[in-house]
């Protein structure tokens, strides 16, 4: 039986801090994979048909079968190529604190860096305040570790880092001084962009900051 | 004997503290329920789930984890060699499962919760469509997840029917407060079939409430004046 080649495919929007959580794992794993770039505002028939429920990116497409929602692709991934590279730790406890953690992330993250760079007024400063708490609880969270998961990058720091390629924008549009409120979590995003996987997953900040400029003025922010 | 103790904060009318009852049952595993009183928090709970203050909350050799469908992994990893595993075998199944659960939570739920608080015909209507919309959608997941078998996960109850049959309680007193049946032999055939399997499994029996109960109760907890 020929063993079958890998077909590894993805379908992603390249601001998102979503799917830079799938690039991250792929690379990390070594998987080679297409990276398709959509048009959010254009959706392509292939998004449309493999995943109908939500319709949104990052979609992983593996051996023709599609995979949805970030935080489940990363673990598919890590289970599948499950040889090298951990991503979840291996104690039931720990892996139960690394999902709370990017679950926390989910629920909360999205929505208040929204407000940050997507509001004025009130609404901007509740919103700034929010963001800026959330960072200091993960901050706490991290504590002198090098990693969210100890001496090893793993699933919660993968579920946090692709926000940080969006700082330079909070802080532009959201009058922030990130690095002066979390010092400990700038030193430790710093840390990450040194891998591999990360550095070629994150966009450009200034790209962020040209991509963000342009959704503001859609929504007449300008 | 306090090293492996287990204990679970919640409350018997949630349906998210249903899920690690029944998974705790399901492992056999024998844990002291802490009830907490309606609209106030114990010091136990805001200890343990500083985050979130929210049950439930699992506390395992004093170490405590959070989030229902968190623990349901925890529980079933911790506990594997103590009954069947509740997730699928493969990865791709696996996926599939945390993908329907997490539609639940997200989409499925809130849009059950707002038949309830739907005010008018037209809103009605609309959230009622929606639901029913879900409910299309998950007949055609339990079909594709259970290949023939009894539930979700198979021949056993798994992390995807703890996942959605926590909430058939709720489920039911929804039907009879709005009349219109959501989960029947006529819509939804194989999910009908399922929800009575689950709800007279002996793990899940004895955490589920009657509906008549809970009705009383949804009547006590609707009927406070908005905040």
């Amino acid at each position: 039986v020929a063993t079958m080649a890998n077909e590894v495919i993805l379908l992603d929007f390249w601001p998102s801090m979503f799917g830079m959580r799938t690039r991250i794992a792929l690379r990390e794993k070594g998987i080679e994979f297409e990276y398709r770039d959509e048009d959010l505002w254009n959706k392509s028939p292939l998004l449309l048909e493999t995943n109908p429920v939500h319709k949104k990116i990052p979609v992983l497409i593996h051996n023709g079968k599609p995979v949805c929602e970030s935080t489940i692709q990363v673990q598919y991934i890590d289970e599948v190529w499950s040889d090298k590279n951990r991503i979840l730790p291996s104690d039931p406890y720990q892996r139960a604190q690394a999902r709370f953690w990017v679950d926390f992330i989910d629920k909360k993250m999205y929505d208040a860096q929204r407000k940050v760079w997507g509001t004025k007024g009130e609404e901007q400063e509740t919103g700034k305040k929010e963001f800026i708490e959330l960072l200091k609880t993960l901050e706490s969270e991290l504590g002198e570790n090098t990693y969210f998961g100890g001496d090893d990058f793993g699933y919660v720091d993968i579920g946090l880092i692709g926000f940080y390629s969006w700082f330079h924008a909070y802080e532009k549009y959201g009058n922030l001084n990130i690095e002066s409120e979390c010092p400990k979590l700038i030193a430790w995003a710093k840390t990450c962009m040194q891998r591999e996987s990360v550095a070629k997953s994150l966009p450009d900040s200034e790209k962020v900051i040209e991509f963000v400029t342009e959704i503001r003025k859609k929504f007449m922010l300008e | 004997m306090a090293s492996d103790e287990v204990k679970v904060i919640g409350a018997w009318a949630s349906p998210f503290v249903m899920r690690p009852r029944i998974a705790l049952n399901l492992k056999s595993v024998p844990y002291e329920f802490l009830q907490e009183s309606f609209g106030a928090k114990s010091e136990l709970l805001l200890k343990s789930n500083p985050v979130h203050k929210k049950i439930p909350v699992l506390i395992h050799a004093d170490k405590p984890v959070c989030e229902s469908n968190i623990i349901v992994e925890y529980v079933d990893e911790t506990w594997s060699a103590s009954g069947p595993s509740m997730l699928p075998s493969t990865p791709y199944d696996r996926a599939i499962a945390r993908f329907w659960a997490a539609y639940i939570d997200e989409k499925w739920f809130p849009s059950l919760k707002s038949i309830l608080k739907a005010e008018g015909e037209e809103e009605k209507k609309a959230v009622l469509a929606q639901v029913e919309e879900g409910n299309a959608l998950l007949e055609k997941a339990f079909n594709d997840c259970s290949k023939g078998k009894p539930f979700f996960n198979g021949d056993h109850i798994g992390y995807l029917d703890i996942a959605f049959g926590c909430f058939l309680a709720w489920l039911r007193v929804t039907e009879l407060a709005g009349g219109h049946k959501l989960i029947d032999e006529v819509k939804t055939p194989s999910l009908s079939k399922w929800a009575e399997r689950f709800c007279n499994d002996p793990a899940v029996k004895p955490v589920m409430p009657e509906t008549a109960t809970l009705a009383e109760f949804a009547k006590k907890i609707f009927a406070k004046p908005p905040a």
